[in-house]
């Protein structure tokens, strides 16, 4: 067959035309423009040095030579490829822009934002009491722990002191939500690394959890439970004989998981001396959580900045060594079991009282006495109306949730809605620690990489 | 300890803990910059109003003395609520950049809240000091439109790319659409 | 195999019958977790709300292998065009079950950043209520699917254009806004 009867420029100029310009319609849809990885020959030394990562490995003061780069590369040897918004295991709306030389990553720039919700402007449309129904969504795998920073924030600024039992009784639903949290990690994480039945077991022990929130909030998710004034109802009858049943399976089953991946040699190879972080990179980066404490930072806000009654449990704050893969798994592991610990513990000491406080112009009263009394009437359509008002000020508190440092940045300015909210998602800043993970590893070693810093997109987004 | 000496305990939340540090090089908050004009808060031992001027060089300060991290920058757009609290000799402005500082060594954190003006809305970058706040300051200037200046990479985070407008100012819109049989309230 | 399968003659009758069931037992989910639903989306793929035993608990990574897409999660703006390029991406037939408020009517979320509703952007089939939907709810809302599937069409898909003098069969068009149609072939 000679050329002459397949002409085959003609061919291709028709077919490309036509493709190309599909191609852009395509592409013009989804671009985020500046916010994307831009190819080598665009980006200037300084960005290049800095997107690297290599910032964070010069002693202050110190200027580096672009030639002295390690893995420097040609633009032409180098492709830039997308992974995500939509992807199985970027762990929610994430989307990667990775550089890559053949397998090896060089440059990676994480785009955020396809999950904005808009909820720090929504949070100034909703009273006080509405307020945690809205910030629950956050971070949706612990809800609890953005109801909780929330309503201590608002506390703060109101200067009310929550009853004993209140306080215990969100530290229980805190270190459960923690474990189901870190349960459902060790599946996603298993899941990632080929192990679907980490998957299933993960999932397993979380229902046991969430069956155990509905009984006691009414919802699985997304619990509304922990309001400013206490917590919204008192716990179940028969909860301690619940709590024995979940603190004992899922304590048996941390062993099993042991067996399962710990020891495992593919598991160990994959996760050993994979993404290592040190400690002063973490500490420049911000990250805190898991991520901190496995680069060795014995940094917990329950133990070193204690807020409820975290004074008053024993518990061990776990810390590795070198910052990896495996460190934050180990991390993660243990501290489903120090948490079960804990959740022992506080079964025990659980105080009797008032599961919220007294003060009317904060809590509802009881439904019945809405019947009797004029004033609860009262009371409770102008807390369900109008909300309660909140004294000017502004607070900034902090918790240990499963993810890190969660913050709540509130600013009153004396009405029922907040002023400002600002919630500071580990998440989001742990996010920055891609690229400085990632470098120099292989691509399948980012799956493992993303999925052990274990972001929730809707904290990162908001 | 509180500015009184006293350790306050507010909505079951500890202040700053009481552990006194005995360590020579440790700096305690009001020793920096102190002529910085200062509020006492409830729960952390000071808030420090710089001017826009001697920000940077403040948060430097801290740095060196021992705050190893930035846990948070935002920023707030007072448009609203002109007659907030503020120290003598502050300047209230249209927007505030509010940073918050902690240190492990220590256990204390710091606020530190610049005031920006409307008409400039322009303020340093604090990239170099905590390459952490890379993320929480292009989330500023996407949200409320505070420009940093020497920060690297100053495009939009949370908004798609053609985005217009600045979400978090009071005078954005929430954009609520109207629902029937519910009176669709405007914006504040 | 009741009267309403009889529609052109008993032998394609039969014919379309064994289809629908085929489709029916199989209808393989495209991986599009958003937010929280995503959450309940995989606890019903787990262990105790199992829908393996529907067949379904394969999910797609690629959207060309899968049938059903359940938008589980709030759509803001920034993700409206992937969505509408995944859903593009996807063979005929496709369903698409709209999980939760956010993904229906925009839920909690009624502002700037939200989309209000999936279905402004793809043809919806079902919508699941709730805030998650509990995993019995995504149940019944697949089982409903089900039906719709074994009482429906074989030849014609919501979305494709319908001679005037049919609308009455209940074809239905979305509109589309122009600035998230994709230029692909319809």
């Amino acid at each position: 067959m000679s050329d002459d009867e397949f002409p085959e420029e003609d061919l291709e100029l028709e077919g490309q035309e036509h493709l190309a310009a599909e191609e852009a319609t395509l592409y013009a849809e989804t671009s985020e423009g500046a916010q994307e990885l831009l190819p080598r020959q665009e980006v200037g030394d300084v960005d290049l040095r800095r997107e690297t990562g290599a910032v964070l490995r010069l002693p202050e003061g110190n200027y580096i030579n672009p030639d002295d780069i390690d893995i420097e590369r040609r633009d032409d040897e180098t492709m830039i490829i997308n992974m995500g918004p939509q992807h199985p295991s970027t762990h929610g709306v994430l989307r990667l822009m990775l550089e890559l030389d053949g397998e090896t990553v060089l440059r990676t720039k994480p785009i955020i934002g396809y999950l904005h919700t808009g909820m720090e402007k929504t949070a100034e449309e909703l009273t006080y009491v509405q307020g945690s129904t809205n910030v629950t969504r956050m971070d949706y795998l612990s809800p609890l722990s953005n109801e909780l920073v929330f309503s201590l924030a608002t506390e703060a600024l109101l200067g009310v002191e929550m009853p004993p039992r209140a306080t215990w009784i969100r530290m229980l639903m805190v270190e459960l939500n923690r474990v189901s949290s870190h349960l459902m990690w060790m599946a996603t994480n298993g899941m990632d690394l080929g192990s679907t039945s980490m998957m299933i077991y993960g999932f397993r022990e979380r229902e046991m959890v969430l069956s155990f929130f509905e009984k006691t909030a009414g919802l699985r998710m997304n619990l509304n439970y922990i309001r400013p004034g206490g917590v919204a109802a008192d716990l179940p009858d028969g909860w301690q004989d619940d709590i024995e049943v979940i603190c004992d399976t899922i304590m048996a089953r941390t062993f099993e998981y042991d067996e399962l991946l710990t020891g495992q040699p593919i598991f160990r190879e994959r996760t050993e001396a994979v993404g290592s972080l040190t400690a002063e990179e973490a500490l420049a980066l911000s990250i805190t959580g898991p991520i901190l404490r496995s680069t060795g930072v014995p940094w917990d806000l329950r133990r070193t900045m204690p807020y409820l009654a975290y004074d008053e449990i024993d518990f061990d704050v776990i810390v590795g060594t070198y910052g990896d893969n495996f460190d934050r798994y180990s991390v993660r592991l243990n501290e489903i079991r120090e948490s079960i610990k804990m959740i022992r513990q506080i079964a025990e000491k659980m105080p009797a009282g008032d599961y919220r406080i007294q003060d009317r112009k904060v809590t509802p009263p009881p439904r019945a006495r809405i019947d009797e009394s004029m004033e609860a009437l009262i009371h409770h359509f102008k807390i369900f109306t109008e909300g309660f008002r909140v004294p000017e000020g502004e607070a900034y508190v902090a918790i240990e949730s499963p993810r890190g440092e969660l913050g709540c940045y509130l600013v009153s300015d004396g009405t029922s809605k907040p002023y400002r909210m600002h919630i500071r998602g580990p998440s989001f800043v742990n996010l920055q620690v891609l690229p400085v993970l990632l470098r120099g590893g292989l691509m399948a070693d980012a799956v493992a990489v993303i999925s052990s810093v274990d972001p929730v997109m809707g904290e990162v987004d908001r | 300890m509180g500015a009184d000496g006293t350790q306050r305990r507010a909505g079951g939340h500890t202040a700053v803990s009481n552990v006194s540090t005995t360590d020579e090089t440790a700096v305690t908050p009001y020793a920096v910059l102190p002529e910085v004009p200062r509020l006492a808060d409830r729960l952390v031992d000071q808030l420090a109003f710089p001017h826009r001027d001697r920000y940077a060089e403040m948060v430097e300060a801290f740095r060196s003395g021992g705050y190893e991290t930035c846990a948070d920058l935002c920023a707030v757009d007072y448009l609203t609520h002109p007659g907030r609290t503020l120290p003598d000799g502050v300047q209230a402005e249209r927007f505030e950049v509010v940073v918050n500082l902690l240190s492990l060594s220590q256990r204390q954190r710091v606020r530190i809240r610049v005031q920006v003006p409307e008409a400039d809305p322009v303020v340093a970058s604090l990239v170099d000091i905590y390459p952490g706040v890379d993320a929480m300051e292009r989330e500023a200037f996407d949200m409320v439109g505070i420009i940093f200046e020497g920060h690297p990479d100053l495009t939009r985070i949370l908004m798609p790319e053609d985005w217009e407008g600045h979400p978090l100012r009071k005078d954005f819109g929430v954009g609520r659409v109207p629902v029937q049989f519910k009176e669709a309230p405007g914006p504040r | 195999m009741g009267l309403e399968d009889l529609q052109h003659n008993f032998l394609t009758g039969k014919m379309e019958d064994l289809v629908k069931w085929a489709r029916r037992n199989s209808v393989w989910p495209a991986t599009f977790g958003l937010a929280c639903c995503a959450i309940e989306m995989m606890s019903v793929g787990a262990a105790d709300y199992d829908i393996s035993r529907l067949g379904m608990e394969v999910f797609r990574a690629s959207p060309r292998q899968a049938d059903l897409m359940v938008v589980a999660g709030r759509v803001s703006q920034k993700m409206a065009p992937v969505l509408r390029q995944v859903y593009d991406q996807m063979m005929e037939p496709k369903w698409v079950i709209s999980m939760g408020v956010c993904a229906s009517t925009g839920g909690m979320f009624n502002n700037y950043a939200i989309v209000q509703g999936v279905d402004q952007i793809v043809p919806v089939d079902v919508y699941a209520p709730g805030c998650p939907p509990s995993p019995e709810t995504l149940l019944h809302a697949i089982l409903t699917l089900h039906e719709k599937i074994r009482t429906g069409e074989i030849t014609r898909r919501p979305g494709t254009s319908i001679p005037a003098g049919e609308q009455a069969t209940g074809g239905w068009v979305p509109t589309v806004p122009n600035a998230v149609r994709v230029a692909t072939p319809r």
